[in-house]
């Protein structure tokens, strides 16, 4: 088995350029056959929330998102992995998150950025708090049950 | 033993961080929630429902069986909502 590639980990503020993460994996290299971009984003919930504030907790947040990227480099034939996730308060329409796997064949990048996903939803130390648009008080967002039992799916972890 | 606090639970406690001389009865994870809930009116808001909290020490998680490390920092939270 080949060596497993090293991911890249990034919290901050700063919004990422996605064609720049792209090219950090792929630039002069001929093996990479398959690149895979999830970027979550703030929505307005139909006009009715005017930012999300997120919280993280510093340190931690880094290292466990490093061992979700890790895990999924064991699991998949990757060829890079990057994951970025901001942190403070984002208006609808920025960016919150993001993954990039890239690999020969398409289908290691594709689970693994799925798996990023579900892992990083219930084991990541970030909470979002809405601010309404109306400027009432911030309400936390509440963790959803189907969040956990997606976990289920990818076996023991 | 140094704690932190997170969205909510911080709020209701009212402080982000604290350290604390922990009584020699409490061993485990589930036996500092406990413990910190009979602290005053913030820590038994925060800590209503005990079995949601979740517990990181040194910044990985662990289960409420687990046992407490003799120093360290150990954080509460709610259930994470990031990605």
């Amino acid at each position: 088995m080949a060596e497993h590639c090293q991911p890249l980990v990034r919290v901050e503020a700063n919004d990422f350029d996605i064609a720049a993460e792209i090219d950090r994996l792929t630039a002069g290299r001929q093996d990479v056959g398959a690149v895979v971009t999830f970027t979550g984003r703030c929505r307005d919930e139909g006009g009715r929330l005017a930012a999300l504030e997120l919280e993280h907790y510093p340190g931690m947040a880094e290292a466990e998102i490093g061992r979700i990227a890790d895990e999924a480099a064991e699991r998949w034939p990757l060829t890079g992995l990057t994951v970025i996730h901001r942190f403070g308060k984002l208006r609808p329409g920025e960016n919150i998150v993001l993954v990039v796997a890239a690999s020969t064949h398409r289908k290691a990048a594709l689970e693994a950025a799925d798996f990023l996903m579900d892992f990083l939803k219930s084991r990541a130390p970030f909470w979002k708090k809405e601010h309404p648009a109306g400027g009432e008080d911030g309400r936390w967002v509440e963790a959803k049950a189907q969040d956990e039992e997606a976990l289920g799916r990818w076996g023991k972890v | 033993m140094k704690l932190v606090y997170f969205a909510w639970v911080r709020e209701r406690i009212g402080r982000e961080t604290e350290t604390v001389a922990l009584p020699q009865e409490v061993e485990t994870v589930a036996d500092l929630l406990a413990w910190l809930k009979g602290r005053g009116d913030g820590y038994a808001a925060a800590l209503e429902y005990p079995e949601v909290i979740r517990v990181a020490v040194d910044r990985e998680h662990v289960e409420h069986e687990a046992k407490l490390p003799a120093d360290g920092e150990v954080a509460l939270f709610p259930p994470m909502t990031g990605g």
